[in-house]
């Protein structure tokens, strides 16, 4: 059994309310951080224990607060971002619905660390129903004296609000997220400047995932350096992966960091590996938009080496051999699975989801979807495969925002890695119908609309 | 007052000064010629205008004098200031000019090709922009988008298929006006401009959206389908307006009037007035005064724009002395683009040639060969 730091008490009868959860030990970070530290001993822990961002970029937290502008008389935020959007993740749900205290002590400290006395929860539309379980969580917290004024007697004042979206995957990018949380379209705004100087309101703003928040509250029990020894290298601490796709135990499942893949896919304590007894073919390890890698290239690196999950190992051998962390949705796929059409259905996504606003990816982001389509459905020509390569090339890095990378990164490894089986489906348009590449075996025909 | 600090920064390699707080957009225009990247969204009277297009992509190959290094991607020039040192490649760096015909090739993806029926003919920023950076073919093979036909009024004429999503029009209400009643409906590649609930759009500034808008999108109803631009002389005129500054261009034929816009400079953004503020005009000047007699004439207006209005006879004197400037003077260091002399060539409409295949001037070999193959 690995580490547990997040979810050690998720199996505790009750813990989603406050009795349980304070008898279990809860608050007590609140209780530490508040009367025995000050806001620059905190994040000067949160960059000892070298968090890193659990929202996909993997940027060092404890960096990303101490770049937060302190303009005199201007207050604050920090904005908590709920807006899990990436197909494949549902860590920020499970955290936010069985523990939603430990989110808030999270918070508690973090507001305090930033001094925002108006910290904001921007929540995914489709999580229906867990603004109200994180509205009931505030109220106790409220009610108990550890959010409103004063808390603690330390004269720091603090609420935390829940604002629900209105399902846009796009505003689970950082500057996308304020617009909408300041009321308008969700359309990412133009870096620099950066939310830490001009952010909600065009006041200085944090944005952070839910996880890296949670995260908090082990790092001030413990401490940053001991928090810091836990995983390997730049990789630190424990981390949620939210396992599904072909496999035995789909579910969240939180990791130190020196697991291997290979243990992660096969082991029983995990994924308990493939469903049916069937081979793995490929899988995406952190989240649609990163690079899908083959099974061969996901067990063990180009170099021969063992891959483990954490920031470095998954991301070795760049794009051409390597993928990313990402935000920890792991996405099995068994020998059955066709690529060209899982290629298709992200891209579909990705179409879905782009706002609109910088051509490459409005426009592109369709296209590539258009082409994919038409390989799917057997109509495909071998100069498709080049022209997608070649507009994903176009879409990647010249767009606002990370959208464009994410609609093109999936693309571009599928054809990097699979590239036969796209031949396959343009070489046998009535075959590819029924039959899939792996191993001959039946796959379920796409549904295709008249 | 403190002395103005002063950048220097070199573009194409090129070296200026410009005051710190200048976008490399506008360092280059000060450059001029084919320095200056092509900008589809940013208008510089517009706060907040710019980014989305990505058609002003540069390569900043040196970050700044303290801190020399590149910027990882490719950076768009209407919303990044300029360093101190800083060194920006844009026709030089083949990076931008691949990207470019990206840009330009998706803006065309589901534009309409209706040009020949389309009043913006003529003085179109994407025709301009597909010339001189696109390619002659599309690659694309699908339908393209059409949207729901929305009436915005009886002065301004809306086609959203050929609308690029610049958000100029959006940004002319919002800063223009006092109350926005359109904007973006929708998301991705089916986001529109359109009113919430149709509504007419009747603020008496609302027709400026005609002159930022850099395609057919919206356009005059008042002048619709009335004549082409480049058969009409455009003249500086201004009369004595109560609400907006009155400074204008007639677009004539003969004595009539055909319409009204306001001044454009050679960016094709509205010129200033000599208060220094922007010359927008207001809806009595541009849709109702269409009469000689309503205005004070002050002469033939030189189009300075990369444009087929531009190129047969309004610079200088017109009519009194033949031009001695050479094409590139005039054009501000640009070079003349001769895609193929067409009289050249009596074969050209054979079927069997593609005309995207041609590259310069042709002659017979070309058309032999392309026969025997």
């Amino acid at each position: 059994m690995g580490v547990k730091l997040l979810l050690d008490k998720a199996n505790v009868p009750g813990i989603r309310t406050y009795d349980v959860y304070r008898r279990e030990g809860g608050y007590s970070a609140v209780e530490k951080a508040l009367k025995e530290m000050n806001p620059e001993t905190i994040v000067e822990e949160v960059k000892k224990s070298g968090l890193r961002g659990r929202g996909g970029a993997g940027f060092p937290a404890g960096m990303k607060w101490s770049f937060i502008a302190k303009p005199e008389g201007v207050p604050r935020h920090l904005v908590c971002n709920a807006d899990e959007s990436e197909p494949g993740t549902f860590k920020d749900r499970y955290l936010m619905e069985f523990l939603p205290h430990l989110l808030l002590e999270g918070l508690i400290i973090a507001s305090f660390a930033l001094g925002s006395n108006d910290t904001y929860i921007y929540i995914r539309g489709e999580y229906a129903w867990i603004p109200d379980i994180l509205e009931e969580a505030i109220n106790e917290a409220k009610a108990n004296g550890w959010l409103g004024k004063n808390i603690l007697g330390t004269g720091f004042d603090c609420n935390i609000h829940v604002q629900r979206g209105a399902g846009a995957y796009i505003c689970g990018e950082e500057t996308a997220l304020i617009e909408s949380l300041e009321g308008r379209r969700g359309n990412p705004r133009i870096k620099p400047p950066f939310p830490a100087i001009q952010g909600l309101w065009m006041r200085p703003t944090v944005v952070n995932n839910v996880e890296t928040l949670a995260a908090v509250v082990p790092i001030i029990h413990m401490g940053g350096d001991e928090y810091a020894k836990i995983g390997v290298g730049k990789s630190t601490g424990t981390k949620l992966i939210s396992a599904c796709g072909n496999i035995n135990k789909p579910g969240v499942y939180e990791i130190d960091m020196t697991v291997s893949v290979e243990d992660f896919i096969y082991s029983d304590e995990y994924c308990g590996g493939i469903k049916g007894g069937k081979q793995l073919k490929a899988c995406i390890p952190g989240g649609s938009s990163v690079p899908i890698l083959p099974a061969n290239l996901l067990l063990k690196t180009a170099k021969g080496e063992t891959r483990y999950m954490n920031y470095e190992s998954l991301s070795d051998g760049g794009f051409a051999t390597g993928s990313m962390m990402g935000s920890g949705g792991f996405i099995v796929l068994d020998e059955d699975q066709c690529i060209v059409k899982n290629t298709l259905t992200l891209a579909r996504f990705y179409r879905h989801e782009s706002c609109g606003q910088c051509s490459p990816c409005r426009e592109g982001t369709g296209w590539m979807e258009k082409i994919l389509m038409k390989i799917e459905q057997g109509k495909g020509e071998m100069s498709d495969i080049d022209l997608l390569w070649d507009i994903q090339r176009k879409i990647e890095g010249n767009t606002i925002c990370p959208l464009g990378d994410a609609a093109s990164w999936p693309v571009a490894a599928a054809i990097r890695h699979f590239r036969d089986e796209f031949e396959w489906h343009v070489k046998n348009p009535e075959l590819s119908q029924t039959s899939n590449f792996g191993l001959q075996h039946y796959a379920d025909p796409i549904h295709i609309p008249a | 007052m403190s002395e103005q600090i002063l950048f220097k920064v070199t573009i194409d390699n090129i070296t200026i000064e410009v005051p710190a707080g200048t976008t490399i957009l506008q360092a280059a225009r000060l450059v001029g010629g084919q320095v200056a990247p092509p900008a589809m969204c940013y208008y510089s009277k517009l706060q907040g205008s710019g980014g989305k297009c990505r058609t002003c992509l540069v390569e900043v190959s040196k970050g700044s004098e303290k801190d020399p290094r590149p910027m990882p991607k490719l950076v768009a020039s209407c919303r990044t200031t300029v360093m101190d040192g800083m060194e920006v490649k844009n026709i030089t760096s083949e990076k931008v000019v691949d990207a470019r015909a990206g840009v330009v090739e998706f803006l065309l993806l589901n534009h309409p090709l209706d040009c020949p029926i389309c009043d913006q003919a003529g003085e179109c920023h994407l025709q301009d922009l597909s010339f001189e950076h696109g390619k002659a073919d599309t690659r694309y093979e699908f339908q393209r988008r059409t949207f729901k036909k929305h009436d915005l009024g009886k002065n301004i004429q809306l086609h959203m298929t050929r609308c690029i999503l610049c958000y100029r029009c959006v940004f002319t209400a919002d800063q223009l006006t006092n109350k926005r009643v359109h904007g973006i409906l929708d998301r991705g590649d089916h986001s529109e401009i359109a009113t919430h609930i149709e509504k007419s759009l009747d603020n008496e500034f609302i027709g400026n959206v005609i002159d930022v808008c850099p395609v057919g999108a919206l356009t005059d109803k008042t002048f619709r389908f009335k004549n082409r631009v480049w058969f009409l002389k455009p003249m500086d005129a201004h009369r004595d307006c109560p609400t907006c500054a009155g400074r204008v261009t007639l677009w004539n034929r003969g004595d009539e009037v055909y319409r009204v816009t306001a001044r454009k400079d050679q960016w094709g953004e509205i010129e200033d007035t000599p208060d220094g503020k922007t010359g927008w005009i207001c809806n009595t000047c541009r849709f109702d005064k269409k009469e000689t007699t309503d205005w004070i004439i002050e002469g033939p207006r030189e189009i300075s724009r990369q444009s087929v209005i531009a190129q047969g006879h309004y610079s200088g004197n017109i009519g009194t002395t033949k031009p001695h400037e050479t094409f590139e003077a005039v054009n501000g260091g640009r070079q003349p683009h001769l895609l193929m002399d067409i009289h050249d060539e009596s074969e050209v409409n054979m079927p069997s040639v593609h005309l995207g295949q041609i590259h310069g001037p042709s002659h017979g070999d070309t058309f032999n060969n392309t026969n025997k193959a």
